[in-house]
């Protein structure tokens, strides 16, 4: 019997064979292995030196501006003072409880301590209903988007599983600024090697919102409701 | 999706008579176009932009083959299961005999207009199974027994005073109620929505997404949305199945740099939608063990076939067209009797289902060609020219059909007449005689019928005192 699968492969190469491509089509790109992912076609990313360690001031300004504009709490702070400016960001917003993923560092929990906000590891990982039950999450991200306002996450150690930072009510995000770059290109392109070693990735542009009711903006449907950000400089 | 649905003027009638949809629609649709337009305006390479993902779909289109094998493999290696389907009852049966292996009699569902188009809520629920959508504006539609009115605010046909009501009659009967004290303020619904939904995604054994892109290269699917109840979905159950069309693929993964900017900013009118989610195939020890993709084809392979339908394959169902579209603005979603309603759904829907329903046929006439939509679709599809296309089809079916048809007798008598000069002059003077009898002036109408057929709808103009020969004898004397 035909598979389902011939059939289309045989129906989409007789289509293809009625005429011929309309644009010139250049070779697909032939990644065998992850880490090989092909690099020769949009280089808008690149254009823009994907190794800046240099930080920006207005890129980073833009990038408080415009994710406030979602209505993210933001706040720039000298590094050696973001722990703190976390834990104090978390106590004003009434949180009690955290999920603090493995590799979000010591100085972080012993902050979230001294603040006296309760922080759970998440090994062995918690359930989905244990998670519901805690106040926040904090975590840290791969990259920043300024233009939009974003934050990526590609869950790795100081970012915690997925539902780590869906579950709870109150996201607090770690942002280092030179993981902040000027435009969506340029956070793909950084985004890359994540993708090529099979993580997943959340990008997220202020708190959970929709309009569906009568296009009246409301804030918080399954995501967390409340969303702050710490930028460390 | 039903073959008896009425052709489109009738149901726009019946659409059109109800001022609270006309106000909610005139509301929604100019709010979103205004907002879409700034954020177009904000970028400097807009122009770019969309003729780089026009280009890039192209690409995707002249290669499908290629690009869809290399994405299967790469998610078969990154633990994810291929399935494929010809058509719409092979993706249903494909994703209840799943949904069936896991032993699961309900299933979270996120917005998918795939989904819709196959018909899979009906097909779950045929098998025992209950599917439960989650996004503010499907739940309501669900739970009002109710399709929807527009492909982002799907809802957007009922104001909050009804989603009260359709809150606290329903929700009770399939899980979590309503507060009994539950007020019409916005924040409220969603607040009810959020605590009747939580409860059903914290136990969902399994979820069901569609995609927005499928990246050739990793095997990674996107699924952009809102309120989180699509990182809900994908995240806590243990399966998950998403189902996808074949036109889905994008070659790398650095493609979405394009996307990313153009579909956030084309569909809601924010530089971006407050989350996206991409995963490729299974990650040990984050979200579903048990992943699978349902590679849908489709009409899609009777686009393919015909190259000058192809570029509607581009679509990534942004709904700029549909919000910019005069018809659309006035008559919203319900009229057009398909899932894709507005420019893109009378260019899709006839070539996915054929053209031999009244209502099919009809559907490439809800169009006034004034090309708003080619000027805003972010892929550029030339809309206009699509929709003359179908029209060219519907007028060569009906030349076809057995059954003669008036506007075809009429075109045929027009060719007549118009063979022979005199016939055309001797029609001249006939119609310049009718005229001065008349004392020609504004228009005619309504005629009796068949000819009322024409002139409910529009003015015919009077007949002129003289005909053009005329004129222009007496002009050269
Ligand atoms: S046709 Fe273009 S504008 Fe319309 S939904 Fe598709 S991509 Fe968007």
């Amino acid at each position: 019997m035909i598979t389902a699968r011939d059939a289309i492969f045989a129906q989409i190469k007789a289509a293809l064979a009625t005429a011929p491509p309309a644009p010139p089509a250049a070779a697909p790109s032939s990644l065998t292995s992850p880490g090989s992912l092909d690099t020769t076609e949009w280089r808008d990313g690149e254009a823009t030196s994907t190794a800046s360690s240099t930080v920006d001031d207005a890129v980073v300004t833009l990038f408080a501006e415009r994710c406030g504009d979602y209505g993210a709490a933001v706040v720039r702070v000298p590094s050696r003072d973001a722990a703190t400016e976390a834990a104090r960001l978390l106590a004003d917003h009434g949180v009690e409880s955290v999920v603090a993923p493995e590799g979000i560092g010591a100085a972080l929990l012993a902050a979230l301590a001294n603040a006296g906000i309760r922080a759970v590891g998440d090994t062995p990982p918690l359930s989905a209903a244990e998670l519901d039950q805690l106040d926040g999450v904090v975590t840290a991200c791969r990259v920043a988007i300024a233009e939009t306002g974003t934050l990526v996450l590609d869950h790795a150690a100081d970012q915690g599983r997925r539902a780590l930072s869906l579950v709870p009510d109150t996201h607090l995000c770690l942002v280092r600024a030179e993981q902040i770059v000027a435009a969506v290109p340029q956070a793909v392109t950084r985004l890359r090697p994540s993708v090529a070693a099979g993580r997943p990735l959340t990008w997220v542009s202020g708190p959970s919102a929709t309009v569906d009711i009568e296009l009246t903006r409301v804030e918080g449907v399954h995501g967390p409701r409340t969303l702050l950000v710490v930028v460390a400089e | 999706m039903s073959a008896i649905a009425p052709p489109f003027p009738e149901a726009a009638r019946k659409q059109l008579a109800n001022p609270q949809l006309r106000a909610n629609l005139r509301r929604a649709t100019s709010t979103i176009k205004a907002k879409r337009a700034l954020r177009q305006a904000e970028m400097a390479d807009w122009e770019e932009l969309r003729a780089a993902a026009a280009a890039i779909k192209d690409r995707m289109i002249s290669q499908m083959d290629v690009y869809l094998e290399q994405a299967e493999a790469a998610l078969t290696r990154a633990g994810a299961q291929v399935h494929w389907a010809r058509d719409a009852d092979e993706a249903n049966s494909v994703v209840t005999a799943l949904v069936q292996a896991t032993g699961a009699t309900e299933v979270v569902k996120v917005k998918s207009m795939l989904t819709q188009e196959i018909g899979l809520n009906d097909a779950l629920r045929r098998a025992g199974i209950a599917p439960f959508e989650t996004d503010l504006a499907e739940l309501i539609v669900q739970l009002g027994h109710d399709t929807p009115s527009h492909i982002l605010v799907p809802a957007i046909h009922r104001n909050r005073a009804e989603v009260r009501e359709i809150f606290l009659a329903e929700m009770g009967l399939v899980g979590r109620p309503a507060p009994p004290d539950l007020s019409s303020d916005p924040n409220d619904l969603a607040a009810a929505a959020r605590a009747h939904l939580r409860e059903k995604f914290l136990r969902a054994k399994v979820g069901i997404s569609g995609g927005n892109f499928l990246i050739a290269e990793t095997g990674t699917l996107v699924v952009v949305e809102s309120e989180g109840n699509g990182r809900m979905c994908l995240t806590l159950p243990e399966t998950l199945i998403s189902v996808v069309g074949i036109e889905k693929v994008l070659p790398t993964f650095q493609d979405l740099e394009v996307f990313m900017q153009l579909l956030p900013r084309s569909s809601t009118g924010e530089r971006m939608n407050p989350y996206t989610s991409m995963w490729s195939g299974v990650t040990p020890g984050d979200g579903p063990s048990n992943v699978h993709v349902v590679l849908v084809a489709g009409g899609r392979l009777k686009a393919l076939a015909e190259p000058a339908a192809r570029p509607m394959l581009r679509c990534i169902r942004c709904s700029a067209c549909m919000n910019t579209c005069p018809v659309y603005q006035k008559v919203g979603g319900h009229a057009y009797g398909s899932v894709y309603p507005g420019p893109i759904g009378i260019v899709l829907t006839p070539q996915f289902r054929g053209l031999d329903t009244p209502l099919d046929r009809s559907l490439p006439f809800a169009c006034t060609l004034c090309a708003a939509c080619a000027d805003v679709c972010p892929v550029k599809i030339p809309l206009p020219d699509l929709i003359v296309r179908q029209r060219h089809k519907v007028a060569v079916a009906k030349t076809a059909d057995l059954r003669p048809h008036l506007e075809v007798l009429a075109m045929a008598g027009a060719g007549w007449l118009f063979r022979r000069g005199w016939r055309l002059a001797l029609a001249g003077w006939a119609l310049s005689v009718v005229g001065r009898l008349r004392g020609a002036r504004g228009a005619i109408g309504p005629l009796p019928w068949p000819m009322s057929r024409w002139t409910r709808a529009r003015d015919l103009p009077a007949p002129p005192r003289q005909s053009f020969r005329a004129w222009w004898r007496r002009g050269s004397r």
